[in-house]
C-alpha cells in the first residue's frame, strides 16, 4: 500500500510508493558476437514515486528514481533520475522545472512525434522506457488549446548494453567518447514548442523541435575497431492526430526533420477497433493496424529500420479484479522480411504484488539493421513488489 | 435521472430545469399518466441536486465475490457540474490504489444521447489517450458497475413510468418507476427506480438484462445532508444476482468548495496533477 496522508479531499496530500523488482530474462540462443551472455541475465530493479500535492493542488513535486542491479552486464547496471520535477499552476498558466518525462504521440508502434526525452535503450527493446529529461517548461491553456514551450538545457546520450550484453550491434558502440554536431555538446540546450486541442472527434497536436537528435549517427573508427556515437543538430516539425468515433480510433503521426543535410519525412498512419464484451465475457479484444514509413536516404543521417513497415497487434483486457492484460504485435519490414514481435502479459497477484511476462522475437530475413539481434530472441519475467 | 449511481450523486446536470416548469410539476406528480407522473418523479430528484458547481470526494470500492475474497481500490472522484442542453457533468476519477494503477485517471466529459467523451491517462508512459466511449455495458475496473452506471446519467437519458409506491424494508416509503434507457449499447433493458418520497433521493435501483432477468441490485445507504442542502449517499452496494458478487463503494467526506474549474476537467490537467 501506499503511505498516503490524506485526511480529506481539501488536504495536501503525499504519497511514497517504494517499488522492488526482481527480473529474469532468457535467451534460449546461443549468442552471436563474442563475450555475449549465454541464457540467463537475473537483475535486481529499485524505483519507486513520491508524490506530493499542495491543499489548492496547485503545486506537485514528483520524484521518480531508478536503479537496476543487472548479474551479467555492467554497462545494464545504472541509475538514472526519471523525474524529480515541481509543476506549479497560476491561473490559466503553468511552470515546470526539474527532470522530467513527456509523451507525445496517438500510435501503438512507434511514437515519431515524441521527441523530448532519450529512449532508455539498455532498459527495454522498444521505446517504451525513457531517460529523465532536464527541462523548464512553461505552459498556457487557453480556449482555443493548450500550448507550452520547453528549454531542454541539458541533452542525456544514449545508454546501451555492454561487450557482456545482448540486443547490441557488433563491433561495440563507444559510449563514453560520443561527438556532437553542435558547439556546447551536451548543454547546448534545445528548445521545443507544443499545442493540443481537442475538437470534437478530433485530439489534435502539433509540435517544433530545434536541438540536438536524440537518436545519433553511429560513425565507425578503425582505431579502436568500434563505432562512436556522432548526435547531430535536428530541426523537427510535426503533427499528431486522432480520431475517435465509436470503437474506432484512427490516428497518424507524421514529421519532417532536418538533419546532416538531409531533409525527410516520417510517418505513421493506423487504426485501433475494440471489440467490447467479446462473447457475452467482460473481456475487450482491439485490433492494431498501423503502417510506417520513412524517406530519409541521405548517409549523413541515423539509421532506421522503420522505412516501410507494417505493424499488426492485439490487446486483450480482461476488465477482471487482477487487471489481466495481454499486448501482442509484430512489425514487418515490407521490403527486407525483418520481423520483430513482442508478446506482453500483465496480471496482479493479491493488493501489492505485478507480474509481468513480455516476450521479443526476432526474425532478421535479410535485414541488416535486425541481423544483430537475431538470435537474441528471449522471453522476460518480472515480478515486482509495491511497499 | 441522476443519483442513479454512486458517481452519479456527483454527476448531475442541471438540464431541462427552468423555474416556469415548477407549477406544471407539482401537477404531474400525482397525474393519472404514469409516463407523465414517472418524470416528474425523476425530475424532482434532479433539481435536488441542482447548482452544486463542483465537488470532490475520495472513496473506497470493495470488489467481493461469493467466496468473501475481497479487492479494495481507493479512489478520488471530481464532478463539474455543466449547464445546457445536450451536456452531461463532467469528472476525473483517479484511482490511488492497487498501487500498480496508483495516477491512472479517467476524465469523463459526458453527454445526453451521443457517447461521452473520455481520456484515459497512464502514469508510467504520462500518456494521455483519448478512448473509445462506446463501452456502456462493460465492467468497469473489473466492479460489478458498468461503465454506463457510472459515466454522467442524466435526465434526458431515460424514458420513465410511475409503477407505483412501495415501502422498503426500512420502512422508508419510495415511489418506484421504470426507468428505459434512451442511449445506444445499453446492457439493460429497463431498471427499477426507487425513489425517497421525502427526501427525493434514489434508494434503490434494480437492473434488468437484456432477457429482461434482474441482473444487479444497487442499494444506496447513509444519505447524509450538506450545509449546502445537497443529499449524498455514502454507503453504496451493487449485488449481481447472476454471479454472487458484491461492489460496495464507502465514500468519504463530499467537499463542495474546492476549487476546480472548466480547465481541470480537460485532457490537459490529467497529467498535472
Amino acid at each position: 500500500m501506499p503511505a498516503a496522508l490524506c485526511p480529506g479531499a481539501a488536504a495536501q496530500t503525499l504519497r511514497v510508493t517504494p517499488e522492488v523488482a526482481v527480473e529474469a530474462r532468457l535467451f534460449p540462443e546461443s549468442p552471436q558476437f563474442d563475450d555475449q551472455l549465454e541464457t540467463l541475465q537475473p537483475s535486481l530493479i529499485l524505483t519507486g514515486d513520491l508524490r506530493w500535492t499542495s491543499k489548492e493542488r496547485h503545486t506537485r513535486i514528483l520524484f521518480e528514481p531508478f536503479v537496476r542491479l543487472d548479474g551479467q552486464d555492467n554497462e545494464r547496471t545504472y541509475g538514472d533520475i526519471r523525474e524529480a520535477s515541481v509543476t506549479r499552476r497560476f491561473g490559466e498558466w503553468d511552470l515546470l522545472l526539474g527532470v522530467t518525462q513527456v509523451f507525445w504521440g496517438v500510435a501503438e508502434s512507434r511514437n515519431i512525434v515524441d521527441v523530448i526525452n532519450q529512449f532508455d535503450t539498455v532498459e527495454d527493446f522498444d521505446q517504451g522506457e525513457k531517460l529523465g529529461q532536464p527541462a523548464i517548461r512553461v505552459g498556457r491553456r487557453t480556449d482555443i488549446g493548450r500550448f507550452q514551450a520547453y528549454y531542454l538545457p541539458f541533452f542525456r546520450e544514449q545508454i546501451l548494453p555492454g561487450r557482456d550484453g545482448r540486443l547490441r550491434i557488433n563491433p561495440l558502440v563507444d559510449t563514453d567518447n560520443a561527438d556532437f554536431e553542435r558547439d556546447g555538446k551536451q548543454w547546448a540546450g534545445d528548445f521545443a514548442l507544443r499545442y493540443t486541442n481537442t475538437v470534437g472527434k478530433f485530439d489534435i497536436g502539433l509540435h517544433g523541435f530545434y536541438g540536438t537528435s536524440r537518436n545519433p549517427q553511429l560513425v565507425f573508427d578503425k582505431n579502436t575497431n568500434s563505432f562512436t556515437p556522432f548526435y547531430q543538430e535536428r530541426t523537427q516539425g510535426g503533427a499528431d492526430i486522432q480520431y475517435t468515433d465509436g470503437p474506432w480510433l484512427l490516428k497518424l503521426e507524421s514529421a519532417g526533420a532536418n538533419v546532416g543535410g538531409d531533409s525527410f519525412l516520417s510517418s505513421v498512419v493506423g487504426f485501433e477497433y475494440t471489440f467490447f464484451g467479446v462473447r457475452g465475457s467482460s473481456i475487450d479484444v482491439g485490433l492494431i493496424g498501423e503502417y510506417l514509413y520513412d524517406d530519409r536516404e541521405g548517409s549523413d543521417v541515423p539509421v532506421t529500420t522503420f522505412e516501410n513497415d507494417a505493424f499488426a497487434g492485439t490487446r486483450i483486457t480482461f476488465n477482471d479484479t487482477q487487471d489481466t492484460e495481454v499486448l501482442a504485435g509484430a512489425i514487418v519490414d515490407t521490403k527486407t522480411g525483418g520481423l520483430i514481435g513482442s508478446l506482453e502479459f500483465q496480471r496482479r497477484l493479491g493488493a501489492n504484488m505485478l507480474v509481468e511476462v513480455e516476450g521479443r522475437f526476432f526474425d532478421a530475413s535479410n535485414d541488416p539493421l535486425v541481423q544483430p539481434f537475431d538470435q537474441d530472441s528471449h522471453l522476460t519475467i518480472r515480478l515486482t513488489r509495491y511497499f | 435521472m441522476k443519483q442513479f449511481t454512486p458517481i452519479l450523486v456527483l454527476i448531475l446536470a442541471l438540464f431541462g430545469k427552468t423555474p416556469g416548469v415548477l407549477a406544471q410539476t407539482a401537477e404531474a406528480l400525482i397525474s393519472d399518466d404514469p409516463k407523465v407522473r414517472g418524470y416528474a418523479i425523476a425530475e424532482r430528484n434532479d433539481r435536488t441536486d441542482a447548482g452544486f458547481g463542483s465537488s470532490s470526494v475520495e472513496l473506497t470500492m470493495t470488489l467481493a465475490d461469493p467466496r468473501g475474497r475481497e479487492t479494495t481500490r481507493e479512489l478520488r472522484i471530481d464532478t463539474l457540474e455543466k449547464e445546457g442542453a445536450g451536456n452531461g457533468d463532467w469528472s476525473v476519477t483517479r484511482f490511488f490504489s492497487p498501487p500498480d494503477v496508483e495516477g491512472t485517471a479517467l476524465l469523463s466529459q459526458a453527454r445526453i444521447l451521443e457517447s461521452d467523451n473520455q481520456w484515459l491517462y497512464l502514469p508510467a508512459l504520462r500518456r494521455t489517450k483519448r478512448i473509445s466511449s462506446s463501452n456502456k455495458s462493460g465492467p468497469f475496473v473489473g466492479s460489478e458497475f458498468a461503465f454506463e452506471d457510472l459515466t454522467a446519467n442524466e435526465l434526458g437519458k431515460y424514458e420513465y413510468i410511475y409503477l407505483g409506491t412501495e415501502t422498503l424494508e426500512d420502512g422508508t416509503e419510495v415511489d418506484k418507476l421504470q426507468c428505459t434507457p434512451r442511449y445506444d449499447r445499453s446492457g439493460y433493458t429497463k431498471l427499477h427506480c426507487l425513489f425517497d418520497t421525502t427526501t427525493f433521493q434514489a434508494r434503490r435501483l434494480e437492473f434488468f438484462d437484456r432477457g429482461g432477468n434482474l441482473l444487479k441490485t444497487l442499494d444506496l445507504l447513509d444519505y447524509r445532508q450538506y450545509e449546502s442542502g445537497y443529499y449524498r449517499s455514502h454507503r453504496q452496494v451493487m449485488q449481481n444476482h447472476l454471479t454472487g458478487k458484491s461492489t460496495t463503494l464507502v465514500f468519504g467526506d463530499f467537499d463542495f468548495g474546492v476549487d476546480l474549474d472548466r480547465r481541470d476537467f480537460e485532457p490537459a490537467a490529467l497529467e498535472a496533477f
